[in-house]
């Protein structure tokens, strides 16, 4: 058997594999949080929620209406996005002028919130929702076997991060976001409607968390605690890669989950902790983060 | 000229005089509830009104919100459960015991956190503090799932029997009292100053020449070791020590305490506590989740109710009248 570092090939990339689907889902997140931090200037407690609502979601249109993963796959983000362009709207608006810290204690009580419904109403265990048939079974590679469903995950997440990084850098309506995340007051005085910017924003992010949810519905079990699970680590995340930049949200969650697996190949008790440790060293050498314009 | 001097000195006498009042009859409150209520959720409510208090000498008082206070009041809980339990110390040393190990985990946390500002300061509490959620998940003292159970309450000073929940109520009490009192004074001094400048304007205070880094850290260990003080009170009075302390959603719990008590000021966390704590009791037996309603509270109170019960009541007339100032930002 081939052998790397002293590690089993197939133990190897397996991990790898899974440290890939795990950094689709920090990058889908992380990018979802700078995308609402940069314009609104709101830490998003609630993402980890809505990730989880777009599971739940997927989940409740299979279970009580026979509706499928791929409508769900455009349903639930569209829903998840009403929501938070109405929750935006009518609630987070009111807090821009505060101190930052109150954006993120409202979005914490909102997951809280959410998080104690779903947990009430469907309780703490898991639901297990099956794999489309499209892309059931697996493919063997030659050096691995690579279940359909894992890959079909990295490389659709892949395409929505670089879709979202092109709208935003390319287009003009990203043009606008750019302006208007360096200067509202003038963007404003242009004619652009701000304040309706900001809804498109922070639905735009709560879609994209719920995006991540029905892709994660299949891999793991659809769980009220599944976005809590996830949200600590993907701040870790945010706070290695700085906020400043899409593409460096994009990289440092793909770089990540990638050092998570092979951390659970090298020394799997530390598997929990090392993108918190990574967190520290990255403090100490560059307090900024790998991609941070400022401190 | 005589008139306003006279002004000005009564205006300065009265709140010191309603204080004092106030002060009075708060205390001889706790003194005799014992006789109303159930003294474990007595002693309860006091752990978690000083380590509410703790936290807010970071929040109110050097504007830092630590999203990861749990791993102090969870790690002190343990420590003095671990030094009481297996290494048979007398109560008071537990307790010194968990204070200093939560300074010490409150200096390394600090030290890292406080090269952030703002919203990310907040985030890397909550993730440091994950992390040592995890060493306690896995470490062998901590007894995983389980926790360290049946700790003993001993002895205090080797005479007076802890077990007596009278005399554990009151050795509770002096305990908070005293924290409280530590609070007050280092609010009240000149170092406390620097603090409140620090959560004004950072800027204006580094430019001012005080090396503002140090001062937050100082804050940071303090406020640490005050909460490891109500940890390990908590483990003694439950006589054991779990998982829970240390969890997210207890770092939430006392952020909310503080909030819905007041931000910045010296009793308000103490009101904050007492409501969740007696909302938490309540709701123990039915089957409603308490998530549910935190969450609500929680972004009730940001969006209409910042300044919190007691920074509501003394910007009120009343409060206004009796001379109180409270002076924050919002």
């Amino acid at each position: 058997m081939t052998m790397i570092f002293g590690i089993p090939l197939q133990a190897f990339l397996g991990q790898l594999l899974i440290g890939l689907i795990n950094g689709s889902f920090y990058a889908l997140l992380s990018l979802g949080l700078a995308i609402i931090f940069g314009l609104l200037r709101v830490i998003n407690f609630a993402h980890g929620a809505q990730y989880m609502l777009g599971a739940f979601i997927a989940w409740l249109l299979l279970s009580y209406l026979g509706i499928g993963y791929w409508p769900a796959l455009i349903l639930a983000p569209l829903l998840v996005g009403l929501i938070g362009a109405a929750i935006e709207r009518t609630m987070l608006r009111q807090l821009y002028s505060l101190d930052p810290l109150y954006g993120l204690l409202f979005t914490f009580g909102l997951a809280l919130t959410v998080e104690g419904t779903f947990r009430y109403l469907y309780g703490a265990s898991g639901q297990p929702y099956a794999t489309p048939a499209l892309l059931a079974g697996g493919a063997n590679l030659g050096f691995m076997f690579l279940p359909i469903y894992r890959g079909w995950v990295i490389v659709f997440s892949l395409i929505v991060c670089l879709g979202t990084w092109l709208v935003i850098e390319k287009t003009k309506l990203g043009s606008y976001l750019r302006a208007a995340t360096e200067n509202p007051v003038l963007v404003q005085s242009f004619g652009i409607n701000v304040p309706f910017l900001l809804t498109l924003t922070y639905g735009l992010g709560a879609a994209l968390a719920a995006l991540a949810g029905v892709l994660a519905a299949p891999i793991y079990q659809v769980s009220p605690l599944m976005g809590s699970n996830i949200i600590i680590v993907v701040f870790a995340v945010v706070v290695v890669g700085g906020m400043g930049s899409i593409m460096g949200a994009i990289v440092t969650g793909y770089l990540l989950g990638v050092a998570e697996g092979l951390t659970k190949v090298f020394y799997p008790e530390a598997s929990n902790i090392v993108i918190f440790v990574i967190m520290a060293i990255v403090l100490l050498l560059r307090p900024a983060g790998l991609f941070g314009r400022d401190a | 000229m005589t008139l306003t001097l006279d002004l000005a000195k009564r205006k300065e006498r009265s709140p010191f005089i309603v204080q004092t009042v106030f002060l009075g009859v708060g205390l001889a409150c706790l003194l005799l509830a014992p006789l109303f209520f159930y003294p474990v959720f007595l002693m309860k409510l006091l752990c978690f009104a000083l380590f509410a208090c703790a936290f807010n000498l970071l929040l109110g008082y050097t504007g830092l919100l630590s999203f990861g206070h749990a791993a102090f009041f969870g790690g002190a809980a343990y420590f003095t459960a671990h030094a009481v339990k297996e290494w048979g110390v007398p109560p008071e040393l537990g307790i010194l015991v968990g204070v200093f190990g939560a300074a010490l985990l409150g200096a390394v946390i600090g030290f890292f956190a406080i090269r952030r500002q703002g919203i990310y300061f907040a985030m890397i509490t909550l993730a440091l503090a994950q992390m040592f959620y995890f060493f306690c998940l896995q470490s062998g003292f901590t007894r995983g799932e389980d926790g360290i159970q049946s700790v003993p309450r001993g002895h205090l000073l080797g005479v007076i029997d802890l077990l007596q929940p009278t005399n554990m109520y009151y050795f509770v009490l002096t305990v908070f009292v005293i924290g409280i009192a530590i609070i007050w004074r280092i609010i009240n001094s000149p170092f406390g100053m620097v603090l409140k400048s620090i959560r004004e304007n950072e800027t204006r205070a580094v430019s001012l020449g005080y090396s503002v880094r140090n001062y937050k850290l100082a804050a940071f260990v303090m406020s640490a070791a005050l909460t490891g003080l109500a940890g390990g009170l908590k483990a003694l009075v439950f006589q054991f020590a779990t998982l829970t302390d240390v969890s997210w959603q207890m770092s939430g719990e006392v952020i909310l305490m503080t909030l819905l008590g007041g931000i910045g000021t010296l009793i308000g966390p103490i009101f904050g506590a007492g409501l969740v704590v007696t909302l938490q009791n309540y709701l123990a037996t039915s089957e409603f989740p308490v998530t549910i309603i935190t969450g609500v509270v929680f972004m009730v109170c940001v969006l209409l109710f910042r300044r919190g019960i007691v920074g509501e009541f003394y910007n009120s007339r009343l409060g206004r009248k009796l001379g109180f100032e409270h002076r924050h930002k919002h």
